[in-house]
């Protein structure tokens, strides 16, 4: 690198105003790349972003902290989103009531299934506890799940990233599943897919159908809260029997 | 659109307010979330503004959690050591949740199947 560039590279780097502007430039070209490849899963935005930023720093020695300055300000919205999923969900109020029940009872087992199967898996091929416990809330959307992960003794930083890899896990294999389970209902399969995979997986129901996203909105705002509520009463004595 | 976000940062605020104020193990935004449904159900109706502003912040989400995403480069040493239970875990727990939940639900509701006839379609 010429040193004039590499002096210029320097200052602009300290100021917030480069994380911030490589964030929304980042992801506006993996959003463009994720529809010349005609939304396939595989082609998922957050990951191509993510792929494109963690490039660009290792290669320039951009510390994370020093991104991350910049970044905190797209990061921050997350907290009035997770409020604005009120919304969406309130569209859905009147499915909901009529479909209380079993909505409630998938939500129940889906829930439970994704912090449990995590946990026990991880542990029966030596995973650390610290790496269990930052696990456990990995299907919830990530606000909620950096919360979680702190209350409950795990990394909320690791967290962040087990939740973002999941999300892009159902995002990429969610339709050849439902395939193979022979699953046709928009609302079963958007449903799902937001109990398992949250924000990445519900952008990724939106491409099936309006139905299956809102849904899947629907599954990630329930999911977030009830898996606030009783993981930090269930996790512990799991964990004490696993010890 | 101002004002929309400052019902949702006032709503998000409340919420950590309380768990603040009780202790409770939930993250703030969760119970704010949990509040403004009970404001809309108990108003009957969603503001347009707020409906709006909702939509653009939600269309995006995505982006939001792309900061958090670069974090992976925080936990590379842990990745490398671990990354064999990391990966199955995740990759198994995922789709063996959306199987469980996609098969509760087709279950139940295949069950009164009557009612979801007679249901209006929104």
């Amino acid at each position: 690198m010429n040193p004039r560039i590499s002096e210029i590279w320097v200052y602009l780097a300290a100021s917030p105003l480069l994380g911030l502007t490589l964030t929304l430039l980042a992801y506006q070209g993996a959003l463009l790349v994720s529809k010349r490849c005609h939304g396939h899963p595989l082609a998922n935005p957050v990951l191509i972003a993510v792929t494109a930023l963690v490039a660009l720093l290792w290669l320039t020695g951009t510390p994370y902290r020093t991104y991350f300055d910049g970044a905190q300000f797209v990061h921050f919205l997350l907290g009035p989103a997770t409020v604005a999923l009120a919304i969406p969900l309130y569209a859905q109020f009147k499915r909901l009531v009529l479909m209380a029940a079993p909505l409630l009872a998938a939500l129940l087992a889906g829930s439970l299934t994704a912090a449990f199967s995590a946990v026990l898996i991880g542990h029966l091929l030596g995973a650390s506890d610290a790496t269990l416990l930052s696990l456990a809330p990995k299907s919830v959307t990530t606000p909620i799940a950096m919360g979680i992960a702190e209350r409950i003794g795990g990394l909320p930083s690791l967290t962040a990233v087990l939740v973002i890899l999941t999300g892009i896990l159902g995002a990429v294999g969610a339709r050849s599943l439902y395939r193979l389970l022979k699953i046709d209902d928009h609302a079963v399969r958007g449903f799902a897919i937001g109990v398992a995979s949250h924000g990445i997986g519900t952008a990724q129901a939106f491409q099936i159908s309006e139905q299956a996203g809102a849904f899947a909105a629907l599954a990630m705002g329930l999911n977030g809260l009830v898996t606030a509520l009783l993981l930090p009463w269930l996790l512990p004595p799991l964990m004490r029997w696993l010890s | 659109m101002l004002n929309a976000m400052t019902l949702l940062l006032l709503f998000q605020l409340a919420g950590e307010a309380i768990v603040l104020f009780f202790g409770l193990p939930v993250p703030g935004p969760a119970i704010g979330m949990a509040l403004l449904f009970a404001s809309l159900a108990w108003r009957g109706s969603v503001p347009v503004a707020l409906r709006e502003t909702a939509q653009n912040l939600l269309q995006h989400l995505s982006l939001l959690f792309v900061p958090a995403g670069v974090g992976v480069m925080l936990h590379f040493q842990r990745m490398a050591d671990e990354w064999l239970p990391i990966i199955v875990a995740l990759i198994a727990s995922t789709f063996i949740t959306i199987a469980v939940t996609a098969g509760v639900l087709r279950a139940l509701t295949r069950h009164d199947q009557t009612h979801a006839d007679t249901e209006p379609q929104p």
